[in-house]
């Protein structure tokens, strides 16, 4: 079911206004300006250093911009907070068994025992992790961590998903396998926003792309028309694998 | 060495003899540095935590401080609490010093600071590692702290294993506030102090090697309830 029409209200679209970020004066973004609304999985597609993962957190609110805002513009604002989930890189998975790190995130959120039981069920089950459930999940495999991490951010039933570059660290199989799981999030209705330097990912999960280089925002397009005919150079070299100045 | 030779013989004796004297000395040590770890541990613990996560002027300052501290001089400790809880001191109306509890609590000051230092240390790399993770499931800060400390149970463990060392090891402190009373106050290490200035040296060489026993004992058990514990979390 989808989140939004299940809780009545949405916290998107989310909007970044003038934002820009900087670490002791030193500017790694700077006036991003766009408007992400419910609907399309938006992928932030750029080189390493373009900012892709700064910007995701700026996005979740992990990080507060040093100029412009970032806010949520649906009726729903108010309960962004416990709206949202993130997936980073690197796994971090607690120091104990797969399902009781779902649990522990179900906590959190002060879901009642029978709620976390049949939610850690249907997510594990969903990422094909049911057989794991009892093991350590830092004993897992690479592939096997990350899709955990991506069932503890699924069991939240997020209206918004955050992935930052969820497949970077795992091999092509395992790649296809944790994309399959954000592909059915998706189809929940969970808003995804992932970065990826992964061309080929990203042509295989977005619906729209924004493209970033150098802290900034170059294009945003329907995923055909960027993948077809981009407009900026920057855009054309980066999809040419060109290297960018 | 003729001594080290009679020393193992007298260390054998005292086990196999079972003395209660000696039951009654080495029950002591434990007890007293046992509680004092306890006591360590219910203030080390939260305030390492927090001084692990915290972020405020001063706190470089303070955490170099109580690395500093966990250099505490037993004598020094044992001098300050025996101020405290002399007749004329601010706790004299406890009536506390040359007790049992009196060495508890030189022994807590001399502990607290390694737990608290070690906590620091281990809360502060798990921070690192899992902060905005724990930040963004929504864990408000004490959540967070407590889940760091429970993630670093077994680095913590061995926290205060070490502080149980430094407590079970020293005579500075507790001969000063407990005053090496037979029956009363009469620990391992004071007994093999007391024994050394007689000149037996053998029966001190022999406690010697059965303190070494009793902390290897205390060590070894600790290790294996983490080992075992440790296989199951991974």
């Amino acid at each position: 079911m989808p989140p939004v029409d299940a809780r009545g209200t949405s916290i998107l679209p989310l909007a970044f206004e003038g934002v820009g970020y900087a670490v002791r004066g030193v500017p790694l973004l700077a006036d991003l300006s766009f408007v992400l609304e419910a609907g399309p999985c938006s992928v932030i597609l750029g080189p390493n250093g373009a900012g892709k993962s700064l910007t995701l957190r700026l996005a979740d609110g992990l990080l507060a911009p040093t100029t412009g805002r970032v806010r949520w513009l649906g009726p729903g604002a108010a309960r962004a907070a416990g709206a949202k989930a993130v997936v980073f890189q690197r796994p971090v998975l607690l120091r104990r068994s797969a399902a009781a790190n779902v649990d522990y995130a179900l906590r959190l959120r002060g879901l009642p025992g029978e709620t976390r039981e049949r939610r850690t069920e249907r997510v594990l089950a969903a990422t094909g992790l049911l057989d794991l459930a009892g093991q350590p999940a830092r004993r897992l495999s690479g592939g096997e961590q990350q899709r955990l991490a991506l069932a503890r951010a699924w069991a939240l039933e997020p209206e918004v998903l955050f992935l930052d570059e969820p497949a970077a660290a795992l091999d092509p199989a395992a790649s296809r396998a944790l994309e399959e799981a954000i592909r059915a999030i998706r189809r929940e209705g969970t808003k995804i926003v992932m970065t990826t330097h992964d061309l080929a990912q990203a042509e295989r999960m977005a619906d729209e792309v924004l493209f970033l280089h150098r802290g900034r925002l170059v294009e945003r397009a329907p995923a055909p028309a960027f993948f077809h005919e981009p407009r900026s150079p920057e855009a054309k070299a980066f999809l040419r694998a060109e290297v960018l100045p | 060495m003729p001594e080290i030779a009679e020393a193992f013989a007298a260390a054998l004796r005292l086990i196999v003899g079972w003395e209660p004297e000696l039951v009654e000395i080495a029950g002591l040590s434990l007890r007293v540095s046992l509680s004092a770890v306890a006591l360590a541990a219910a203030v080390g613990l939260p305030f390492g935590a927090w001084l692990g996560v915290a972020s405020f002027p001063g706190r470089h300052t303070l955490v170099v401080l109580l690395n500093a501290l966990m250099g505490l001089p037993p004598v020094v400790v044992g001098l300050l609490v025996y101020l405290l809880l002399s007749r004329s001191g601010p706790l004299g109306a406890l009536g506390l010093l040359f007790t049992p509890s009196a060495m508890i609590v030189a022994q807590t000051f001399l502990v607290t600071p390694i737990v608290a230092a070690l906590t620091r240390q281990t809360v502060s790399d798990l921070h690192d590692e899992y902060g905005e993770q724990l930040r963004s499931l929504g864990a408000g800060p004490l959540r967070a702290t407590a889940t760091l400390l429970y993630e670093g149970r077994f680095a913590l463990a061995t926290a205060l294993l070490a502080g149980f060392g430094r407590a079970i090891a020293e005579v500075g402190a507790v001969i000063i506030v407990g005053g090496n009373i037979a029956h009363a106050t009469r620990t391992m290490t004071t007994a093999i102090a007391l024994e050394t200035s007689r000149g037996d040296l053998a029966l001190a060489l022999g406690l010697g090697i059965l303190l070494i026993a009793l902390s290897l004992a205390v060590n070894a058990s600790a290790q294996l309830v983490s080992e075992a514990a440790r296989r199951a979390a991974g």
